[in-house]
């Protein structure tokens, strides 16, 4: 599997362009003389020049060193909601799938519901009480509202792997549910949950930034990739380089995510062709 | 079929009642309208505040169990409640549905129409020029969050704005504000400010449902019958459109119930980006103010257009394919 993705052009583009990202978002901070709250007052509004990489603000700060954090702020809360959404999605879809009857019943029907509002709505409703709980809460809250469509396609495969010889051997023998579905299931599904996750790695982030965009995500002084956005937006024309830099690498992000999650799911199911494209959001498909 | 409709709205309702419930629970916690009118300057005394705060039903001394019933006996005859400014929710509801409604019904057919037609479109030219072009177009679009998409639109707007030294695209707000004419500048006029936020969720939906498409047509493209249909003569393209696209319209359609929430998701960003006042700028607006009765109308009005959309799709489904009419 892994020669099968090391042949593919789009994941090597993919991996190249997100390993570039991560080590701006790790690193940049470090390499940069500014920090990302440090006013030059003898520069505000400078274009990009040498002493300024990516120009600074109406204020005077860097925006390189701004962008560096907002990249950072940006990928660890899609990392986080990443690992606990696909989480949830492999514990509520396999528990549905395998007990089947009232628990399968309850399970979906609280999925069904997450579905119906749309999750960013819940998300900008509760803004309020997020700006005293901090990113990490965000996160969570980013996480879940965005394990339902998973959980449903994890239902599905759990239902056909249950019948398979090797569960059935194994109920038989006496192994416990829970044991069957860690050791027996859940391992079958590791390739389709891993493709998820990073799928949803850029719908979180896009997600996370749409909610900064309008003020509800990370509050200032901190900053993310949305709230730069959001700053840069009314003077795109005038000073270009507070808007496209940050919507740029936005951008750039979730094309390398959906690239190396394109090239994922080609490589371990080789025989179907689906529909490529990113995810429009981890949250209910948000865009 | 029409048990299969009954079953479904019955479900439908029940998720919208319960939908209806929970938002009604998290506006009336999360929210604080106390703050809205004690932030006021001077701020007000605290007698008055509770009194104004019991008026408009959103007082936070009251059990929420109580303000909900309270809330629940004026929706049942028809009244929303008030808004934190004291007017009518039914009122304000019925000047900004019709704009998101506009919004999201020209986006979202224009968009599903090009989308499905640009699927089977490169389904058929499988490697060729225009199946890439697409490819490549769907690829760069699906990977632009739509709030820098319409951020992106607005600002090449101006800038051809700028470019030809008058207002050639509009960008804000939903009409000219203080037009004089007749209905035809008038209708002009709103196409005029339609065309940019339209675009801006159809471009969405296109490149979207154009990958789906794609891959369904491909399915079918090597089908048996579709074979046999030639045989009996058919051209290529009339046995495609015959007997090709209506199997491979069968998957899309559960794809478009779940798009829907995109979209809908969408056009909050689209609205505030370009000024339109309908139900999404209001949410925004409601939750920075702590509006709970206006909240509840948005988040009821999003409940409702994605199950309505469901349940479309589920009709159609069944219409499509037989075998799910039997019950």
């Amino acid at each position: 599997m892994l020669g099968r993705l090391a042949r593919h052009p789009g994941a090597l583009c993919g991996l190249a362009l997100l390993l570039a990202l991560v080590a701006l978002a790790v690193l940049g901070p470090y390499a940069c003389r500014w920090s990302f709250t440090d006013v030059d007052y003898t520069a505000l509004r400078q274009p990009p020049d040498a002493r300024h990489w990516m120009g600074t603000n109406r204020i005077g700060q860097d925006v390189f060193a701004q962008v560096a954090h907002g990249l950072r702020k940006s990928l660890l809360i899609g990392a986080v909601v990443a690992a606990v959404a696909t989480g949830l999605a492999a514990a509520v879809g396999a528990s549905a799938g395998y007990f089947g009857g009232w628990t399968d019943r309850s399970l979906m029907f609280v999925a069904d519901l997450l579905l119906v509002l749309p999750g960013f709505l819940v998300l900008v409703v509760l803004a309020p009480r997020l700006r005293q709980w901090g990113w990490l809460a965000l996160a969570g809250l980013l996480a879940l509202l965005g394990w339902m469509v998973t959980a449903r396609a994890v239902r599905g495969m759990t239902r056909s792997l249950k019948e398979r010889q090797f569960v059935v051997a194994a109920r038989l023998m006496g192994v416990g549910p829970v044991r069957i579905i860690w050791r027996h299931i859940l391992p079958h599904l590791a390739s389709f949950l891993i493709t998820d996750a990073t799928v949803t790695v850029a719908g979180a982030v896009v997600s996370e930034a749409g909610l900064s965009y309008f003020g509800f995500g990370v509050q200032p002084p901190d900053v993310s990739l949305g709230t730069l956005i959001a700053d840069g937006s009314d003077v795109a024309l005038v000073y270009p380089w507070m808007f496209f830099f940050p919507a740029g690498l936005l951008t750039a992000f979730v094309l390398a995510v959906s690239l190396l999650g394109n090239a994922l799911r080609d490589a371990l199911d080789p025989t179907t062709v689906r529909p490529a494209g990113p995810p429009r959001g981890a949250v209910s498909g948000l865009a | 079929m029409s048990v299969l409709i009954a079953r479904r709205l019955a479900r439908c309702v029940v998720l919208f009642l319960v939908s209806l419930v929970l938002s009604y629970a998290l506006a009336s916690t999360a929210l604080d309208p106390r703050a809205y009118f004690e932030d006021r300057r001077p701020p007000p005394p605290t007698r008055v505040v509770d009194a104004e705060l019991a008026r408009l039903g959103m007082d936070d001394r009251a059990p929420l169990p109580v303000r909900f019933a309270h809330w629940a006996d004026g929706a049942v005859h028809g009244d929303l409640g008030r808004t934190i400014d004291g007017e009518s929710v039914r009122a304000e509801f019925g000047r900004r549905i019709g704009v998101s409604v506009r919004l999201l019904l020209v986006g979202t057919l224009a968009g599903t129409a090009v989308g499905t037609l640009a699927g089977v479109w490169s389904a058929v030219r499988r490697g060729g020029f225009g199946d890439r072009a697409l490819a490549g177009f769907s690829f760069a679009v699906l990977c632009v969050p739509t709030f820098v998409l319409a951020l992106l639109l607005k600002t090449g707007a101006l800038a051809v704005n700028r470019a030809a030294g008058t207002g050639v695209v509009k960008y804000t707000g939903e009409h000219t504000p203080g037009l004089q004419g007749d209905w035809s500048v008038h209708l002009r006029d709103t196409a005029a400010h339609l065309a940019l936020p339209a675009l801006c969720v159809a471009l969405a939906a296109i490149a979207l449902y154009s990958r789906y498409q794609r891959a369904a047509t491909l399915d079918v493209l090597g089908a048996d019958h579709l074979r046999t249909a030639r045989a009996k003569g058919l051209t290529p393209g009339r046995a495609l459109l015959r007997h090709g696209l209506r199997i491979s319209l069968v998957p899309m359609t559960v794809f478009f119930s779940f798009g829907v929430l995109t979209l809908v998701t969408g056009a909050v960003f689209t609205e505030r980006v370009f000024g339109w006042p309908g139900m999404g700028s209001w949410l925004i607006d409601s939750v920075e103010k702590g509006d709970v009765n206006s909240v509840v109308a948005v988040n009821g009005f999003a409940a409702a257009v994605v199950l309505l959309a469901g349940l479309v799709a589920d009709v159609l489904h069944a219409l499509l394919d037989p075998r799910v009419r039997q019950p």
